[in-house]
C-alpha cells in the first residue's frame, strides 16, 4: 500500500469499520459535507449517507449523550470532538454517564470519542490541549494516544470493536507530518499494550503521541554521546501497560518520562509511583520527567516553543540521568 | 372525560398508582427504621404522571425515569422488590448494591435506561436511542422525565435541540412540581408555562393537569403517536405539586402551608378513584381486592429485601469494564443493505430549503406599523441598550 499519513490511517479505519459493520455510525460537528475540521471524515458521507454520518448542532454534551443512547441500542458510534479541547463541554456526560454505566448497572457503552489534541501548531489556549489525564483518572474509560499511522489505524479499529468507551486522542501535529507503509490486510493493535520503539541499555525513556518522535530524535542524539536509550511508546494510557515499563526499567535501571501534557498530574507522576512501588530496588537514579510547563498552552510561537518539550530538553535530562 | 382505555386498563392504572404510593409510604417507614441506606425521594402527589405517561408506551419503547418516577418503573415491569433492594443496598438489587434509589435499568428486555443524578443528561441519551431506533427500523418512541428545575440545565437545551433537528421520536415529560429543591419555579424559569420551552425548538408541546391520570395518559398517548409517526419530539408539561420535601431529610418548611392545602384537594389518587366511581368502572369490592393485592405484594417484597444479604465487599473492585460479560447487538428491523454502500451513497451536498434573509418581510400584509406590538420590542431593546451604555 502507498505511504499513508496518520490522518489517512484514521480515515481508513473509520471507512473499513463502517464497511465491515453497519452498526458503526459517525456523529459530530461538520463531519459530513465539509468532511470535518481536519477532513478526517472526508468522503465518508458520500459513501455511507446521512444516516451514518450524522451532522449535529454545536452541542458537545448532546453529541456524547446521543452516542451513549446509540450504544445502548446496540450501535457502535464514533463521536468526533472538532478539537479535543471542547471535550471539557461534555465532561459530565463522559465522567458520570459514560464511565460509570457498566459498573453501576451493567450497561456497556461501546462508543469511541475521538478528536485532535496537542500543540505545536500555534492553536493557542483553546485548540492545543492535551486533556487525557482528566480521563485517565476516570475508571471505566479507556484512553488511547497513538503515535504512528499504523497504530492510529489499528488502535482505532480496536477501539470501535471494544465494548467499552474509548477516548481516542489524535495528535494533530502528526496528522500530515508522518507517513508509513501500511499492510493491505485488516489489522488491529491491542489497547493496553505499550511497545519498545528503540532498544537500549543505559536508560528508559517512556513517552507517547507526538513526544514519541521527540524522544526518538533525542535518543539518536544521545547515541552520538555514547548513551544508549531505550524508548517505550505507551500507546494506551488507560489501562497502563505497567509490565512494559517495569521490564524496561529493570533492564536499564533509569527512567525518564517525556510527555506534552502539563507537569502536575501528568502520567509521569503515576508512572513514577508504579516504578517506585514495584521496582525501587532496580533504580540507580531518580526518576526524571520532561513535560510542558504548568500553564495554559500559549499562542505566540516563541512562547509555545518555550512551553513544549523538545529533543534538546530531553537530551539534557537524559544526559544528567545517565551520569548516576 | 373521554378515554379510550378499557375497564381492565383503567383498573391497571389504579393498581400502579396505588402501588407507587403505598410502596413509597412503606419506604418512609423503612427509612425511619434506618433500613434505607441513602436518600429517599418521594413522588407523593405525582403518581398520575409517572404511571399515566409510561402506560401510553408500547413494549418496544424505551424509558429513562428520574428519581420521582418509580411509577414508570412499575409500569415497565419492575417489582417492588427491585426498588426496595436498591434503596436498602442489597446484593439482590438490580445493581447488586453498586447504586441506589431508582438508579437502575434493563437494556435488553424492559428497555429502561438508568438515570444519573445530574439533570438533563438523559435527554440527549434518549434522543440517541430514538435516532438509533429509527436507523434500525424499529419504529420506537423514547420517553424521559425532567422537573421544572432541570429545564434550566444546558444539556436540557442541547438535547432538546438535537432531538428537534433530528426529528427524533422522543417524548419529554416536564413535571412542573413547583419546587426545585427549595427554589420555587418562578425563580427557576421566568415563564408561566414551561411548555413554552418547546417553542424555542419548533416542536410540539402540550400542557396537562398532572394530577388527572386520565388526561395525562391520553395526552401522552397522543404525543407518543405523534412521535412514532415521524413528526418529531413532543414536550408535555404536567402541572403538579411536590407534596413532600425534596427528599426524606427535607421538612420543606419553605413551602407555604396554604399551597399544600390547596393541592391536597387535587390529590391524583382521590381524583382517579372518584373518576372510577363516577364511570362505574369498579365497586368497593374490586377496590378492596386491588388494595389487598398491593399490601400482600409489598409485604412479601419487604420481607424478601430484609432477608437479602448485603454485597460481598470485594464486589467493589469488580465490573468497571466489560470484559466480554455483555454482548452488544442491535435489533435490526430493516435490511442492513440499505445502510451499506452502494445503497447508502449520497451526493455530499446540503439539501437547503431556503437561502435565509435579513428578517424583513416583503408582503405588505405583514408590514409592521410603529404602534403595533412587534414594533415596540426593538424600541425597548434599543432603550435598554442605551441605558446599558
Amino acid at each position: 500500500m502507498a505511504e499513508t499519513t496518520y490522518l489517512e490511517a484514521i480515515r481508513q479505519a473509520l471507512a473499513e469499520e463502517m464497511d465491515r459493520d453497519p452498526a458503526v455510525v459517525l456523529i459530530g460537528e461538520d463531519i459530513g459535507v465539509y468532511g470535518g475540521a481536519f477532513k478526517v471524515s472526508e468522503g465518508l458521507l458520500a459513501r455511507f449517507g446521512w444516516e451514518r454520518v450524522i451532522e449535529t448542532p454545536i452541542s458537545e454534551s448532546a453529541i456524547v449523550g446521543a452516542a451513549v443512547g446509540m450504544s445502548y441500542a446496540g450501535l457502535r458510534p464514533v463521536a468526533e470532538m472538532q478539537f479535543i479541547d471542547f471535550i471539557a463541554c461534555c465532561f459530565n456526560q463522559i465522567t458520570n454517564f459514560v464511565a460509570k454505566s457498566h459498573y453501576r448497572w451493567g450497561a456497556p457503552v461501546p462508543m469511541v470519542l475521538r478528536g485532535p489534541c496537542g500543540g505545536g501548531v500555534h492553536g493557542g489556549p483553546f485548540h492545543s490541549a492535551n486533556p487525557e489525564m482528566y480521563f485517565v483518572h476516570t475508571p471505566g474509560l479507556k484512553v488511547v494516544c497513538p503515535a504512528t499511522p499504523y497504530d492510529a489505524k489499528g488502535l482505532l479499529k480496536s477501539a470501535i470493536r471494544d465494548n467499552n468507551p474509548v477516548l481516542f486522542f489524535e495528535h494533530k501535529f502528526l496528522y500530515r507530518r508522518i507517513k508509513e507503509n501500511l499492510p493491505e490486510s485488516d489489522f488491529t493493535v491491542p489497547i493496553g499494550k505499550a511497545v519498545v520503539r528503540r532498544e537500549g541499555r543505559d536508560l528508559t525513556i517512556v513517552s507517547y503521541a507526538a513526544m514519541l518522535h521527540t524522544s526518538l530524535e533525542a535518543a539518536a542524539e544521545l547515541e552520538k554521546e555514547g548513551i544508549d536509550a531505550e524508548v517505550i511508546d505507551l500507546r494506551t494510557l488507560l489501562p497502563l501497560d505497567r509490565d512494559a515499563i517495569l521490564d524496561s526499567v529493570r533492564k536499564t535501571n533509569k527512567l525518564l518520562v517525556v510527555h506534552e501534557d502539563t507537569r502536575t498530574g501528568g502520567i509521569a507522576g503515576e508512572i513514577a509511583a508504579v516504578v517506585t512501588e514495584s521496582a525501587f530496588e532496580d533504580l540507580d537514579g531518580p526518576i526524571r520527567r520532561v513535560t510542558s510547563l504548568d500553564t495554559p498552552v500559549p499562542y505566540a510561537p516563541q512562547l509555545e516553543e518555550y512551553f513544549l518539550p523538545n529533543s534538546a530538553k530531553v537530551v539534557a535530562a537524559a544526559r544528567e540521568l545517565a551520569q548516576y | 372525560m373521554a378515554s379510550t382505555l378499557t375497564r381492565e386498563q383503567h383498573l391497571e392504572l389504579y393498581y400502579y398508582m396505588r402501588l407507587n404510593r403505598e410502596l413509597e409510604e412503606q419506604m418512609v417507614r423503612l427509612f425511619r427504621q434506618n433500613k434505607i441506606v441513602g436518600g429517599l425521594y418521594s413522588s407523593f402527589g405525582q403518581e398520575a404522571i409517572s404511571v399515566g405517561t409510561a402506560y401510553a408506551l408500547g413494549p418496544g419503547d424505551w424509558i429513562a425515569p428520574m428519581i420521582r418516577n418509580i411509577g414508570a418503573l412499575l409500569v415497565r415491569g419492575f417489582k417492588p422488590r427491585d426498588i426496595l433492594t436498591q434503596h436498602m443496598a442489597r446484593y439482590t438489587s438490580p445493581t447488586l448494591g453498586k447504586d441506589g434509589t431508582s438508579h437502575f435499568g434493563d437494556l435488553k428486555s424492559r428497555h429502561v435506561v438508568s438515570p444519573i443524578s445530574m439533570l438533563g443528561d438523559l435527554i440527549p441519551v434518549m434522543t440517541g436511542i430514538a435516532m438509533a431506533g429509527r436507523y434500525l427500523g424499529q419504529k420506537i418512541v423514547t420517553m424521559t422525565w425532567i422537573g421544572d428545575g432541570g429545564t434550566s440545565t444546558g444539556v436540557f437545551h442541547e438535547g432538546l435541540n438535537l432531538a428537534a433537528v433530528q426529528k427524533a421520536p422522543l417524548v419529554l415529560i416536564v413535571e412542573n412540581n413547583q419546587w426545585a429543591y427549595s427554589t420555587p419555579v418562578e425563580r427557576q424559569v421566568p415563564l408561566k408555562d414551561l411548555a413554552d420551552r418547546a417553542k424555542a425548538y419548533g416542536i410540539e408541546s402540550a400542557i396537562v393537569d398532572g394530577n388527572d391520570a386520565v388526561a395525562v395518559e391520553r395526552t401522552a398517548r397522543e404525543a407518543v403517536a405523534h412521535a412514532r409517526a415521524g413528526n418529531g419530539p413532543v414536550l408535555i408539561e404536567a402541572k403538579t405539586m411536590r407534596m413532600r420535601g425534596h427528599a426524606q431529610h427535607d421538612a420543606a418548611e419553605y413551602v407555604p402551608k396554604e399551597m399544600l392545602e390547596a393541592w391536597k384537594k387535587r390529590d391524583p389518587l382521590d381524583r382517579y378513584e372518584k373518576f372510577l366511581n363516577e364511570n362505574k368502572l369498579w365497586d368497593a369490592k374490586t377496590k378492596k381486592e386491588i388494595d389487598a393485592r398491593i399490601t400482600r405484594e409489598i409485604q412479601a417484597d419487604v420481607e424478601f429485601a430484609e432477608n437479602s444479604p448485603f454485597p460481598p465487599p470485594e464486589l467493589a473492585g469488580q465490573g468497571v469494564y466489560c470484559d466480554g460479560c455483555h454482548t452488544v447487538e442491535a435489533d435490526w428491523k430493516r435490511p442492513k443493505e440499505e445502510v451499506m454502500p452502494p445503497r447508502s451513497s449520497v451526493k455530499p451536498e446540503w439539501p437547503l430549503k431556503q437561502f435565509g434573509g435579513n428578517g424583513a418581510r416583503s408582503s405588505p400584509a405583514n408590514k409592521v406599523s410603529p404602534k403595533s406590538k412587534p414594533g415596540k420590542k426593538p424600541a425597548r431593546l434599543a432603550a435598554r441598550a442605551k441605558a446599558g451604555r
